[in-house]
């Protein structure tokens, strides 16, 4: 289900907690999941709740609480980009029209050719460095504008 | 800059070195000394906790909640694990300060977390690391192993028979878990909602044992005190605000960014620091700790302190020192409309209240914003505040309100100006 690589991450994440806490690991299991898997299946779900050993019903819980797990698939590129005050007021608007213009698609949209996701994201905890855009969930992009947006996302192809 | 002499960097004097998150930068200008001292002199946890208590530290995760008393809360003679959490979960608009205490230095929230630890007598700590920030995650975890390689962190710490580890949670995009209980529950590997209280986390926290959760910064402070008095913290800043903070200024101005400085700064002197204004346009606004304090007329802005005691007394706070600012160019139906979104948003969903009283007002402001706007929607818009306002689990119901009860307060004639125009008058 998942590679020996995965597993042994998040076996490395259960030894972080008290021995009858396995349950703490899910949510750095899923994360681990989904980075191999691209998604969140069902059948995913269902593995790491027998591996961590806890209610299948448990595993969505948190699967579906959380704003940075994908239960449906992605683009290869899923681009989240921050939409709140600061990076509003630092320019975002004007940015996300370049991206949606520049890929076709709005917010919550893949472009056909499956490489590209668009969400809109709450805030990242960066706002010094905005406008933000996170890169399948784990690399920041900052300080972007209208003119450096191409370059951003020619580095992605 | 460093942790030998007693001025005013606290928690940002790494980034004068070439190399800020190293643990041998660390330890070459004075990091984990006081740990050092405290586990050879042995030192009682009420001398500790006395020291806090005299340095007037604050939570500086927004509460302001004083950290010396809370951790007085911690039962002593408990028998059985302890837990000391760290709160970085930063995910209110506008605040950005412990990701760059995680970036740069590392080992001071570490020190911290050990000492805090060695004060309550836990067994255990985990900080709570923010969604987005996974590069932080990964760092802070490479500087627990440097930690743990060097001998201050797991069994026998520095030959003194105490045994003690860290280890880092990642969050994955729920502000609510900002919130301290729900931080707990997410920790547990369940969804972020927060508990009620009480019982409080001192009694009844992680996995229903006792548990003493601080904020990131507040806890990176305390190696500092311990070296250098509780005192000599307070006098950096104000009485009952004690020490320097950082400020994360953010929105219309020049250098976007973190200042530390000494608690009592006046705000002039801090957005000078910054640059000033964007493009020396007028100062309208400001939202001074975050987007879920009330937003303040920048002229009143200009007349004020950066500290606990200014801010309240002008109604509003200094929550996590998270400074908005906005100039005259900034429609703020439009602002509040993001703030609003943000709220209904990130709801839990728990409390009735907050579930459905955010994404009315969202609604509300959405219309009013798209010239659809009633003459009594804001009359409808206090209401629903007032109704969400109090009747919550947690506060990010009141989170909510804040925003809207005082964007309304003072720029009231803009939302009426939009309700009669079906336009804004910025720029008009």
């Amino acid at each position: 289900m998942l590679t020996n690589e995965s597993l042994a991450q998040i076996d490395r994440e259960i030894a972080k907690y008290p021995a009858e806490q396995k349950q703490s690991a899910v949510m750095s299991a899923l994360r681990i999941a989904q980075q191999e898997k691209g998604w969140l299946a069902p059948e995913t779900l269902e593995f790491l709740a027998t591996y961590l050993g806890m209610p299948t019903i448990a595993v969505y819980e948190v699967a579906s609480f959380y704003n940075m797990y994908d239960l449906k698939p992605v683009g290869a590129h899923k681009l989240t980009v921050c939409t709140n005050i600061s990076c509003q007021l630092q320019g975002v608007d004007a940015v996300v029209a370049k991206i949606q213009a520049k890929l076709g698609i709005g917010f919550g949209e893949t472009t056909a050719d499956g490489r590209f996701t668009l969400k809109e994201g709450e805030c990242f905890g960066a706002c010094g460095d905005g406008p933000l855009c996170l890169h399948n969930n784990h690399t920041l992009h900052t300080r972007l504008t209208p003119d450096n947006v191409d370059a951003f996302l020619e580095g992605m192809k | 800059m460093s942790l030998n002499a007693p001025n005013h960097k606290v928690c940002t004097w790494t980034q004068d070195y070439d190399h800020p998150a190293a643990l041998a930068t660390y330890t070459a200008h004075g990091g984990y000394a006081a740990l050092k001292k405290i586990l050879t002199e042995k030192t009682p946890a009420d001398a500790i906790i006395a020291e806090v208590k005299l340095s007037a530290l604050r939570g500086r995760g927004g509460a302001g909640f004083p950290t010396g008393l809370k951790w007085s809360f911690m039962p002593r003679n408990y028998d059985g694990d302890k837990y000391i959490v760290c709160n970085s979960d930063e995910g209110e608009p506008g605040t950005f300060k412990d990701r760059d205490i995680l970036r740069f230095n590392p080992h001071q929230l570490i020190e911290g977390m050990l000492i805090a630890g060695y004060t309550l007598g836990a067994r255990a700590g985990y900080n709570y690391i923010h969604g987005e920030i996974f590069e932080q995650y990964r760092s802070w975890e490479a500087a627990l192993d440097e930690a743990r390689a060097a001998g201050f962190l797991g069994n026998n710490i520095l030959g003194s028979g105490w045994n003690f580890d860290l280890h880092a949670h990642h969050g994955y995009g729920a502000y609510v878990c900002g919130e301290e209980t729900a931080l707990l529950e997410s920790i547990e590997g369940k969804k972020g909602q927060p508990r009620f209280k009480p019982p409080f986390p001192a009694s009844y926290g992680l996995y229903g044992k006792p548990t003493t959760i601080n904020n990131t910064e507040t806890l990176a402070s305390i190696p500092w005190i311990m070296r250098h008095g509780g005192q000599a913290f307070l006098d950096l800043g104000k009485p009952n605000n004690g020490g320097s903070k950082i400020f994360s200024l953010s929105g219309h101005v020049e250098r976007p960014g973190n200042y530390e400085v000494r608690m009592g700064t006046p705000f002039s002197e801090l957005l000078e620091m910054a640059g000033g204004v964007k493009g020396g346009r007028e100062l309208k606004a400001v939202i001074p700790g975050g987007s879920s304090v009330p937003v303040l007329p920048g002229a009143t802005m200009m007349e004020l302190t950066m500290d606990y005691d200014s801010i309240a007394k002008a109604g509003s706070y200094l929550g996590a020192g998270s400074v908005i600012v906005m100039d005259d160019t900034v429609c703020m139906v439009k602002a509040l409309e993001r703030l609003a979104y943000f709220y209904f948003e990130e709801s839990c969903g728990q409390c009735t209240p907050c579930r459905e009283g955010t994404g009315w007002m969202y609604r509300v402001i959405h219309r009013i914003e798209h010239g659809q706007g009633r003459p009594e929607d804001l009359d409808l818009l206090m209401s629903v505040g007032t109704n969400i306002s109090g009747r919550t689990i947690c506060a990010l119901g009141d989170a909510a309100v804040g925003p809207v009860h005082s964007f309304l307060k003072h720029f009231r004639n803009e939302f009426e100006y939009h309700i009669e125009h079906k336009r804004c008058m910025v720029g008009a």
